[in-house]
């Protein structure tokens, strides 16, 4: 049985705002079938009682004081834009639905 | 006259140091030979011809003024696209960033800097650092210096080339799966992962941000030793940086050349000795297992029995957290915007952007990672890939109380043809096979060349306890001094 | 659409509301949460950047102690528990005002959990159960362009400012809070009120809603008595402290009439809207995103240890409601007086004026009468009406001084008012002492009788009230300088009468 449909890989896609082709659809739905039957085995681990690890580095309470530090100019923040205007960066409309919390 | 790209950075250093030469001339050298070589080889994306010699003049004047200078001043270093330079493009490989020059250095670059080091220029990597064979870079392929016609290994592909093709004597990769190591072991070269926050990230564009270690790469161990203790060291800017010198990696590279291993315990990894390994490369691997128990280390079996689930739980923790990274390509503040046609909204623009940005491999990571930390899927996929890391880090936290070092080939096949494995992903993802578990532990690992199978180098790996990355250097040096270095053919 | 809404009170005898808060206050710290630019407003756009908070690739964050310290401190103003170990979270979804696209904040491990806040509703009391308290950071600011007065909807683009990206926000979630009924939507203002003085107490934000450092978002539902509770909205945009209680209010209102007609309740976001008091539907969490947290792998994770915690615990100021009863019965005050100050936002100018030295009647008599009326008639804050406790208590001073008589005080705080000085400059520089040399008053009082003799006969036959005709004139004369109680003793005293 395949671990992923080509309709969970263009939602997916969409999710990723990737607009794929209908030919991606349908390597990917397969590639990706094939990597995630794969990675699957780490279901085998019987690991009810094992803490999972998210980082590797046994540090904690890394923290900066509270100083203000010189930061970019307007110029160099806007160096790398794709479109500005009025000192802000412009991007094209934004649909109404698109607004989250 | 001497040449000046054969000579070792440790050579370069000295000599430009007693007024041999002088920076201007080392680096003109290696300008020259790029110039020569790497319309075949690719391994530069991005050659600083201006700020590479304005740095040398620089170094060459605080010479001339009689002023102190840094173990390394005057060498030239080749960096991996992935770490931002000032003003010099930065373009991790991808098209999504074509042209984009970063407005800040990134720690390591800045590092170089201040030790007076010559940075060349930026090199070819896979996308995002997506790969194991440089293939996935936007901008071609770059080949393995001793056959063209086979890959270098990557995801730092070019920075192992680089050296490989004496383009220059040191270079900056950065390790998410074995991305120095693995190119370190196909091209002959070697390749030094650090402990995880031994090196700063600041600055290095995230692919997995819990596995990515940048590190030295150079020709020989005592280089890349050198390069080490300079890009080493804590960053209060890298939240994740170990507040802790960096180990005497030097110290370690010398004392490892003097060839005794009297009191060094080694372990081989049993799982990676049996199959899935070319013979050749296991041929060269046990060679040299003899000649380290030669150099009077004492060598046991070590059985690993998660580092066989270290490859599934790789390819769910690193594309996950790069489908979260990877959100910020989306042609707002830098980078490419494609299909900007003032009717498109911007949600269909940014689809249409990081489409046409990002290759196929990149995608895949990104919708596999999207997967993976979906709701209804993060317990059985994200969350238990999280528990093998622990299970991983046991083996590890055991095996280190047995023996001082693990040992394995640093990847199962020497170099392939370009083109051999790109149709089948998860045949490419193989390649990280022995290199993987340490990403996952976060300890140091190092590949050194131990041998030769049908013509093409073979790795040996070394991989050491958390911040005890000298001893691996020790180890390295002591093989290096008994096995050699290894020169491809000329180009 | 247009339903006949159902009267409140209907409603209430009928269904149950079930109501929850969320409030987001932006931190008073220097710098941002995971950068040191600065967090101070109206600055030009894209000038308090870099390339942490604008997350340009390779950039990574550190997080700011102070606004760890900031969120512990209002977890135990909260009576929570203080995580031992928890860790920030990935909130994944795209938006262009979010430079990462992730929003940094907490998940399952919130620094803060499980307290109550204790609010005075008609003088009773309520406990409302606190959920969490997180620390996450906040959005740029986008300018949409086009479309009718910024409006998103039909806008044709946009653009953003990443000034306030970054900025440390805290949430405070409240646990449901049912059992209020009728007084629903004013317990839901009165939390909102006190959370806003705890916060403000602690000193950590300035917690204006109106410039939005402190944003609310109103959770309502409506159940039948001993049914299970409701579908709940989550109404957004909520900015003042009336709007809380229009919102719940509303929203009961229009929930009522929905399961009056047979209706189901969808599980939505609305939106308020302060012009009509009213909400509207906004995204249904049905084609919500999943976003996907996962544990922040650029951030190590906060592991506050006891001594830290105990630190910030004992340098936490006296909670404002015990304040102000501590207050209350210094000052003597009945309830409804107390709730006159409270209503008139005096509680803590009035303290200060206290502070300074003058009684707190005195202190009341000012801010409550004079101020009061002043502030009411130009429509500014008693706050800003343009006299600070200091000088209110230099004035008071005076008066008890004898140099400044009731009316005097009164003149000298209208130049005070108007920026004149300070109370003692203002008596000296427009001459308004009260006249106390008794030679010159002795002189006005016998030219006030020799002009008055039928007045100053009838005192002189006992008839001791009329001498206020004679106080008067003498006032006159010294154009209300002199002390009113000092004249008539002198007028009695010359014409041999007893007051």
């Amino acid at each position: 049985m395949a671990a992923i449909s080509r309709e969970e890989v263009a939602h997916l896609a969409r999710l990723s705002r990737l607009a794929v082709t209908e030919e991606e659809l349908d390597t990917f739905a397969g590639q990706l079938d094939v990597i995630l039957q794969s990675v699957a085995q780490v279901g085998e681990v019987a690991a009810a009682d094992i803490p999972p690890t998210s980082h590797s580095v046994p540090l904690t309470n890394v923290l900066r004081d509270d100083v203000v530090v010189p930061g970019l100019t307007p110029e160099e923040a806007l160096s790398g834009a794709p479109d500005a205007e009025e000192q802000r960066f412009r991007v094209p409309r934004i649909l109404d639905e698109d607004v989250a919390s | 006259m001497t040449d000046l790209t054969r000579l070792t950075a440790a050579e370069v250093a000295d000599l430009v140091a007693s007024g041999g030469t002088s920076a201007v001339e080392v680096t003109q050298a290696h300008l020259d030979r790029i110039a020569a070589v790497d319309d075949r080889v690719n391994a530069f994306l991005h050659v600083d011809t201006e700020g590479a010699l304005a740095a040398a003049r620089a170094v060459d004047e605080r010479r001339a003024a009689g002023e102190e200078l840094g173990p390394l001043a005057g060498v030239p270093v080749a960096v991996k696209d992935v770490l931002t330079t000032k003003g010099v493009p930065t373009t991790v490989g991808s098209k999504i960033l074509e042209g984009w020059r970063p407005p800040y250095d990134s720690t390591l670059v800045q590092r170089l800097r201040a030790a007076g080091t010559v940075m060349l220029g930026k090199t070819n990597m896979d996308e995002f650092a997506m790969g194991s064979s440089t293939e996935y870079s936007a901008y071609g392929p770059t080949h393995n210096p001793w056959d063209l016609s086979r890959i270098p290994g990557g995801s730092g592909g070019g920075s192992a080339a680089a050296l490989a093709a004496y383009e220059a004597p040191l270079a900056i990769g950065s390790d998410t799966g074995g991305s120095i190591r693995q190119p370190g072991a196909v091209t002959g070269t070697v390749g030094a992962k650090p402990t995880y926050g031994g090196t700063s990230r600041y600055g290095l564009v995230a692919f997995s941000s819990s596995l990515d270690t940048p590190g030295p790469c150079a020709r020989t161990v005592l280089d890349a030793a050198l390069l080490h203790q300079v890009i080493g060291g804590h960053d209060p800017r890298d939240s994740t940086s170990i507040p802790q010198p960096v180990p005497d990696v030097v110290g370690a590279a010398k004392l490892g050349a003097t060839g005794d291993l009297t009191g060094v315990k080694l372990g081989v990894v049993t799982e990676f000795t049996g199959e899935g390994a070319e013979p050749g490369v296991m041929a060269a691997f046990r060679e040299s297992v003899e000649a380290l128990a030669k150099l009077g280390a004492e060598i046991v079996e070590v059985s690993c029995p998660h580092f066989k689930y270290a490859l599934p739980a790789y390819y769910l923790i690193a594309p996950s957290e790069c489908s979260s990274n990877l959100a910020r390509f989306d042609g707002v503040r830098f980078g490419l915007r494609t299909g900007d046609d003032g009717n498109r909204s911007l949600e269909e623009v940014m689809s249409l952007t990081r489409e046409a940005g990002f290759g196929p491999e990149v995608k895949r990571r990104i919708m596999i990672g999207t997967y993976a930390l979906s709701s209804g899927y993060y317990d059985a996929y994200y969350g238990q890939a999280q528990k093998v890391r622990t299970l991983i880090t046991r083996d590890f936290t055991s095996a280190f109380e047995q023996v001082d070092a693990l040992i394995s080939p640093t990847t199962p096949f020497v170099a392939f043809p370009i083109g051999a494995r790109t149709s089948d992903p998860y045949q490419m993802y193989l390649a990280d096979l022995f290199t993987i578990p340490t990403n996952l532990y976060g300890g140091p690992a190092i590949s050194v060349p131990c041998g030769l199978s049908d013509g093409l180098p073979v790795g040996l790996q070394i991989m050491a306890p958390t911040m005890a990355d000298d001893r691996m250097y020790r180890v390295a040096a002591a093989l290096e001094s008994t096995v050699g270095t290894f020169t491809p053919p000329a180009l | 659409m247009t339903t006949t809404l159902p009267a409140y009170d209907e409603v209430v005898a009928r269904y149950e509301p079930v109501i929850g808060l969320e409030t987001h206050v932006e931190l008073g710290t220097n710098t941002k949460m995971f950068c040191g630019c600065p967090t101070d407003f109206g600055g030009a756009p894209n000038t308090r950047v870099c390339p942490v908070c604008l997350g340009l690739p390779g950039s990574l964050p550190v997080a700011n102690k102070a606004a760890i310290e900031a969120t512990i401190r209002i977890g135990l103003a909260l009576n929570c528990s203080i995580a031992e170990w928890c860790r920030f979270a990935r909130k994944n979804y795209f938006y262009p005002d979010m430079p990462k696209n992730f929003q940094i904040s907490q998940y399952d491990e919130p620094l803060c959990v499980d307290g109550y806040l204790d609010v005075e509703v008609n003088g009773e009391l309520v406990r409302i159960g606190i959920e969490r308290v997180h620390l996450e950071e906040d959005t740029g600011k986008t300018l949409h362009v086009g479309g009718a007065t910024g409006r998103i909807h039909g806008a044709t683009e946009s653009l953003v400012d990443y000034n306030r990206a970054g900025i440390p926000l805290v949430e405070i979630v409240t646990k449901p809070v049912p059992g209020t009924g009728a007084l629903a939507p004013e317990v839901a203002r009165a939390y909102v009120t006190e959370l806003r003085d705890v916060i403000r107490s602690l000193g950590v934000s300035d917690v204006r809603m109106e410039e939005g450092s402190l944003r609310c978002d109103v959770n309502t539902s409506l159940n039948l008595p001993g049914q299970e509770w409701g579908t709940r909205t989550e109404t957004k945009n909520v900015n003042s402290l009336r709007s809380v209680e229009r919102a719940v209010r509303s929203e009961m209102l229009r929930q009522a009439s929905v399961l009056d007609a047979g209706g189901k309740i969808t599980q939505e976001t609305r939106h308020f809207h302060e012009d009509s008091g009213d909400t509207t539907p906004g995204r249904s969490k049905e084609t919500a995103t999943d976003y996907r947290y996962f544990p922040e792998p650029d951030l190590v994770p906060l592991a506050p240890d006891t001594a830290w915690v105990a630190e910030l615990k004992a340098a936490l100021p006296e909670l404002p409601r015990l304040h102000r009863r501590r207050l209350q019965k210094q000052w003597g005050l009945s309830d409804l007086d107390m709730q006159s100050v409270l209503n008139a936002g005096a509680v803590e100018l009035i303290e200060q004026t206290v502070a300074a030295g003058a009684t707190p009647a005195a202190a009341r008599k000012w801010w409550l009468g004079e101020l009061s009326r002043r502030a009411n008639e130009t429509g500014v804050e008693l706050a800003d009406v343009g006299a600070t406790p200091g000088q209110v208590a230099e004035l008071q001073g005076l008066v008890d001084a004898g140099k400044l008589n009731d009316k005097l005080a009164r003149t000298v705080l209208e130049g005070v008012v108007a920026g004149e000085g300070s109370p003692t400059e203002i008596m000296t520089n427009r001459n308004l002492e009260v006249v106390s040399d008794t030679g010159a008053l002795t002189a006005a009082v016998d030219e006030a009788i020799a002009a008055n003799p039928g007045i100053a006969d009838k005192v002189r036959s006992g008839k001791v009230a009329a001498a206020g005709a004679l106080v008067g004139a003498v006032m006159k004369t010294t154009r209300g300088q002199a002390d009113a109680k000092t004249v008539r003793e002198l007028i009695l005293e010359r014409l041999g009468a007893q007051g």
